[in-house]
């Protein structure tokens, strides 16, 4: 349960450096120093969010809308400070030899907001709904490590219990995973492992509705208003370390961000997590001192599909890094975002634990015209690229603000390269999803992650394990599976991340995708608020927040 | 009005109606009437018999060229066509080699207007992107002319069954989201690998028609009825010839005040398309386009918004200008003498 | 008359299944898997994905689909969104407030578009008519979401005139700015159509003979010229009502509305049929009566015009 702090700030802006001592630099526990003392801590402050995707069911959310909720009235084992370290929530110890078996003990007397008792069964029991195939939860994946997740989440399976899950004592329960798994315990402060009351499963549709949870906010009576507003009221029953700082908060409903921004201008929303395209310029002066822009964990990549024809073999190795060295990305991100973003050296994230700015390999992702083109001449060497073909780069463009960089990027690789290069807009999200997952694209696509957890894994299993769940390029190096799971195996975290950073120095040989830059969160506060800390998911600390 | 259900509206029997519903007054009135030397009437009367009988449209034509609203608005739309096919007579510079290094820089020797936040040239950007959005803007228009027009005009003349269905079908086209409807257009093997300006002209033609197609209809009803129209087809002219030569032009007016205003409003439809991944590929450019790439700079740097929106209003002006001119050579009641 | 309105009324049940049967299959025929999209790019499991599609029918051919669709409709049940909600609440919830913003709209173009077309049809070519023409073409060359936003951020934010966005009940004078920005387009088109209908008929004989009775210029105008001048503007804006009775996607946007308007674009992009099919056919059955109460209006604008 021990970590090292091996990222500071790394150099990013003063603007990041100076976000992050605001808010305590680093444990939430004691945070009570910084500029949030002293403020008013009963009135209720307004935050922007988007419409839920479902009801609000732990295993059931996953999108930022909807988790943003989840995360402050419900409570897993562990929550994450500001920094995305894990401090224990309602556990009071996870404790494993070979990082298969763990024995997890919680605290006693602890309740959800309607005084019923969170005991060993309350984890056991949510996590084999969200499990079950027949709940048909969107997080069910989440618990394939589990020790009989198989059974319980074939097709048409009636059988709703894993066996790798067993009861103790009210406060003790065991976990067996189907392998070892060295960030097994970074997870457990996701969404999909929070626990659930009781009375949850007699309907779950209206709880979704209206849920009880455990977190240091539950939702008001009457509390959410669709498309309009999720009213939230501190949890008095709510013990842990993020205690509410406030009177409550109020989460408006935007589809827009453009009109978000304006409601913060004028001082009639208190928290904006997200600067729109139209603010990115503006968004220091408009809010002089009253803004953010931190590193989270999450990045942007292309992709560059395996399948491709001209992207096989040697040659194709030699365009994916013709074309990455072809990318000027610093100019990108100076240009169509105004600086608010930092170059990618890795596949990860500089937010998280493990994070190597310098890995060997990584100057493939260093801008040089010259060094570009005289690859992809190699490679043409090899097997010429088809005359008059166009490089294309796929993106849904319904949501705002892919279409412009990927036009600069093609524009940089056109004018690098000597090719045609340029963006193939897709109108819908579900179209761009259907081809990406039947395998139907003919050139690149826009690609991204955003950590559901803190873990260097989080970016590399799920995306490049061979046949992994969101592995869209279909990439397959044996080398590279090996590697990963020698780090799952590892018993420590850290030399987990050791093995997972070599893991990446075959990536930036292979190149799968092409990393971009990392992303960063642009926040801005009303005159209302203090400071307003953000954690390392680019999700405002609301419980942190003090009024003026 | 129960009493008058049971008269059908058929235009024959609609020449006596008129008399008794009172646009004539029936009063009698004594008047003092001047010799026909006193007054002017003669030399406005005067008929050329040697002439050739004058058709509607030769007479219009011979207004309109002395009109100078026509004649302005007429070399404004010569310019822009020309400079829609021969754009590189008026820009060297490549609207499309754009770099970075340029982007959203201000006006410098060689490029008057200054750069997009692409780094593109706004002043290629806007004469190479005439092309397109002048053919989006004249060809939907003359594709919703002429299906709304003959829809509405039908649907207008004959009522009954026909109005009927043309009516109701016009209502469901009206209801359909243009979205989803280019989604599909989109979608269709004739366009899905070939996207290109055409693809917008028939999304917005499916979805445009319904507004002109009402238009006509409203305007053909005013007219059906009317004195002029009884009379023709008293004079033998067929019921259809009646609506060619009689309700058709003197319909014309508010046809044509929509119709120039739409053309503006569907080259600006066409950046939404465009906007939405659903209208002109990456490739071909437009004002259209450049005015909603230009959005989210309109702050720092609005000039990159306001050229295309210029080159838009001066385009549409032209059309209104011209509409209305056209307008006022067909109106008998406006010539002026 | 009376016949005359219940035969169109009777006219729309064809016109509603026709329409439904159309959008239905228009949403079943955009490309995209509404199911895949749903993991947001997170990968789902297996069972799951099946469970999704069956829930939502999803894995039945078209015509299963539309029945089942149908079936459901006939118990005025409307189907379920993708976020499991009811679609009828969801509409329930939505309309009114496009409907409030929709009147707002069009007594807005109505009375600022008649009087200003007026005014410019009796004054043509002079200083008023220039000036409106310009500024129509201003309203016609900047796209809603550039006017809306400077306007927004102009009227909102610095001069801090009105709220930047509508509260969720969306009160009358919240909507005031949305309303003008969502009918400035069809400003410009009302005062171009009551600017040409005046023009037309100033010249008209029954004009002459009225002021040649000695009635008053406003008489004249009001009475005569208007009334006749009428019908295009009418026609226009029985259209233009449905229009903005299926809800403003930029404005909405824009100014946060609750309103019908996102509810469409969301469900469309998402491939949501039932939402779609709901919300269409309800805009089918606002055109259809707009469509009868200007034809109704034209019989009592014009007397030649009469129903049977």
């Amino acid at each position: 349960m021990r970590f090292t702090r091996t990222y500071k700030a790394l150099g990013v802006a003063a603007v990041l450096a100076l976000s992050l001592s605001a808010c305590g630099g680093g444990s939430s526990n004691d945070s009570t120093d910084g500029s949030n003392a002293g403020g008013d801590t009963t009135k209720v402050i307004t935050a922007n969010t988007t419409e839920p995707g479902n009801g609000l069911l732990p295993a059931n959310t996953n999108e930022v809308g909807g988790g943003r909720v989840m995360d402050l009235i419900f409570s897993g084992l562990v929550s994450y400070d500001a920094d995305g370290a894990i401090v224990n929530e309602l556990a009071e110890s996870i404790e494993t030899k070979d990082s298969q078996n763990y024995t997890i003990k919680l605290k006693s007397g602890e309740t959800f907001s309607d005084g019923s008792a969170i005991t060993a069964a309350s984890f056991v029991d949510a996590w084999n709904f969200g499990a079950a195939a027949k709940n048909a939860q969107l997080n069910s994946y989440f618990f394939e490590s589990i020790k009989g997740y198989d059974k319980v989440s074939a097709e048409g399976s009636t059988e709703d219990k894993m066996e790798g899950l067993k009861v103790v004592d009210d406060t003790t329960f065991t976990v067996e995973l189907a392998q070892p798994e060295s960030d097994f315990q970074l997870r457990l402060g996701y969404t999909a492992f929070y626990p659930l009351p009781a009375t949850a499963y007699d309907n779950t549709k209206s709880f979704g509705e209206n849920p009880v949870g455990n977190g240091p906010y539950k939702l008001a009576a009457d509390g959410w208003k669709h498309e309009i507003s999720i009213t939230l009221v501190p949890n008095e029953k709510y013990n842990g370390p993020r205690k509410a700082k406030n009177g409550g908060v109020t989460f408006k409903i935007f589809n827009n961000m453009d009109s978000a921004y304006t409601e913060v201008q004028s001082n009639n929303l208190d928290i904006l997590d997200q600067v729109p395209p139209s603010g990115l310029q503006n968004f220091k002066t408009d809010f002089d001192g009253r803004n953010v822009n931190q590193p989270y964990a999450g990045n942007a990549t292309m992709t560059i599909p395996s399948y491709l024809p001209e992207f096989q073999g040697e040659a194709g190795q030699m365009r994916r890094q013709a074309i990455s060295m072809a990318i000027d990305r610093q100019q990108i991100i100076d240009k169509i975002f105004y600086g608010n973003k930092k170059v990618a050296a890795d596949f990860t994230s500089p937010v998280l634990d493990g994070y190597n700015a310098s890995l060997p390999g990584a100057d493939v992702l260093k801008f040089d015209a010259a060094k570009a083109k005289a690859m992809w001449e190699k490679a043409d060497a090899i097997s010429p690229w088809p005359a008059g073909k166009v490089f294309t780069i796929s993106s849904n463009i319904d949501g705002a603000g892919n279409k412009e960089y990927i036009t600069a990027m093609a524009n940089q690789i056109s004018t690098n390269l000597g090719i045609k290069a340029e963006l193939n807009p897709i109108a819908t999200f579900k179209e761009m999803r259907a081809l990406v997952n039947s395998k139907k694209l003919t050139g690149a696509s826009r690609a991204g992650w955003q950590a559901d957890y803190p873990s260097l894994y989080n970016f590399l299993g799920p995306l490049y394990g061979t046949g992994a769940g969101s592995n869209d390029g279909n990439y397959s190096n044996p080398a590279f599976d090996a590697k990963l799971k020698e780090g799952l195996s590892a018993t420590s975290v850290e030399a987990g991340n050791k093995l997972f950073n070599e893991s990446q120095e075959i990536l930036l040989k292979d190149l799968p995708v092409v990393p971009l830059w990392y992303q960063a969160v642009q926040g801005v506060w009303s005159e209302n608020v203090n400071t307003v800390p953000f954690g390392w998911n680019g999700v405002p600390l609301y419980y942190e927040v003090t009024a003026k | 009005m129960s009493e008058n259900l049971s008269n059908k509206n058929e235009p024959s029997n609609l020449g006596s109606k008129s008399l008794r519903l009172g646009k004539t007054s029936t009063r009698v009135i004594e008047h003092y009437v001047a010799p026909l030397e006193e007054t002017p009437l003669a030399a406005v009367d005067k008929v050329e018999e040697g002439g050739a009988p004058l058709s509607l449209w030769a007479e219009a034509w011979r207004n309109l060229r002395k009109q100078p609203l026509f004649i302005i608005s007429a070399l404004l739309i010569v310019l822009v066509v020309v400079v829609a096919i021969f754009p590189q007579w008026f820009a060297s510079v490549s609207p499309t080699s754009c770099t970075l290094n340029d982007s959203a820089e201000g006006p410098r020797p060689g490029h008057p207007l200054g750069f997009t936040l692409q780094g593109c040239d706004v002043y290629a950007r806007m004469i190479h992107g005439t092309r397109a959005s002048l053919t989006v803007g004249i060809f939907t228009t003359i594709g919703v002319l002429i299906i709304g027009g003959i829809m509405g005009a039908l649907a207008g003349y004959y009522g009954g069954w026909l109005d009927n269905i043309l009516a109701r079908l016009t209502d469901v086209f009206f209801a359909l989201p243009l979205i989803l409807g280019a989604i599909i257009i989109n979608q269709l093997p004739l366009f899905r690998d070939n996207k290109s300006v055409w693809t917008v002209v028939i999304a917005l033609v499916t979805f445009g028609w319904p507004q002109i197609a009402r238009i006509t209809r409203g305007a053909v009803i005013e007219n059906r009825s009317s004195d002029y129209v009884t009379a023709s087809k008293a004079l033998g002219l067929s019921p259809f010839g009646a609506l060619v030569k009689h309700v058709l032009p003197n319909s014309l007016a508010p046809i044509i005040v929509v119709a120039s205003i739409s053309l503006g409003t569907f080259i600006v439809a066409e950046a939404t398309l465009s906007f939405l991944g659903l209208g002109l590929p990456p490739g071909v450019m437009s004002w259209g386009n450049d005015i909603s790439d230009a959005q989210p700079q309109v702050r720092n740097n609005p000039a990159v918004l306001l050229w295309p929106a210029a080159a838009l209003s001066v385009t549409v002006l032209s059309f209104i200008m011209l509409g209305d001119a056209l307008r006022d050579a067909l109106d008998p009641k406006a010539r002026k003498r | 008359m009376l016949m005359f309105t219940l035969r169109r009324f009777l006219q729309l049940i064809p016109v509603f299944f026709g329409a439904t049967l159309l959008v239905y299959f228009l949403v079943f025929a955009t490309p995209g898997d509404p199911i895949a999209a749903l993991s947001g790019g997170k990968p789902m499991a297996p069972a799951v994905e099946a469970a999704l599609r069956a829930q939502y029918n999803l894995d039945q051919p078209f015509w299963v689909q539309y029945g089942l669709y149908l079936k459901n409709l006939v118990t005025l049940n409307l189907g379920q969104t993708f976020s499991g909600q009811e679609v009828s609440a969801v509409i329930a919830r939505a309309y009114p407030v496009t409907a409030r913003l929709a009147i707002m709209a069009l007594a807005f173009e109505t009375v600022f578009g008649v009087l200003f077309g007026v005014i410019a049809g009796l004054r043509k070519g002079k200083l008023f008519d220039s000036t409106v023409l310009v500024a129509s073409l201003v309203v016609i060359a900047i796209p809603t979401f550039v006017l809306g936003f400077v306007l927004q951020l102009v009227v909102g934010v610095q001069l801090g005139w009105a709220k930047p966005t509508v509260s969720g009940s969306a009160p009358w004078n919240e909507l005031i700015l949305p309303a003008v920005v969502l009918g400035l387009v069809s400003l410009a088109y009302v005062i171009r159509l009551t600017r040409a209908s005046i023009s037309e008929n100033m010249n008209a004989d029954y004009v002459r003979t009225a002021t040649a009775k000695g009635l008053s210029r406003r008489r004249v105008v009001v009475v005569h010229i208007l009334r006749n001048s009428l019908i295009p503007v009418i026609t226009f804006l029985g259209a233009d009502l449905g229009a903005l009775m299926g809800g403003a996607i930029v404005t909405e946007g824009i100014f946060n509305v609750p309103g019908i308007g996102n509810l469409l674009y969301k469900a469309i992009l998402t491939g949501e049929s039932a939402t779609v099919v709901a919300v269409v056919s309800i805009l089918v059955v606002v055109f259809v009566v707009a469509n009868l109460v200007v034809d109704l209006l034209y019989a009592v604008l014009d007397p030649r015009i009469r129903y049977v």
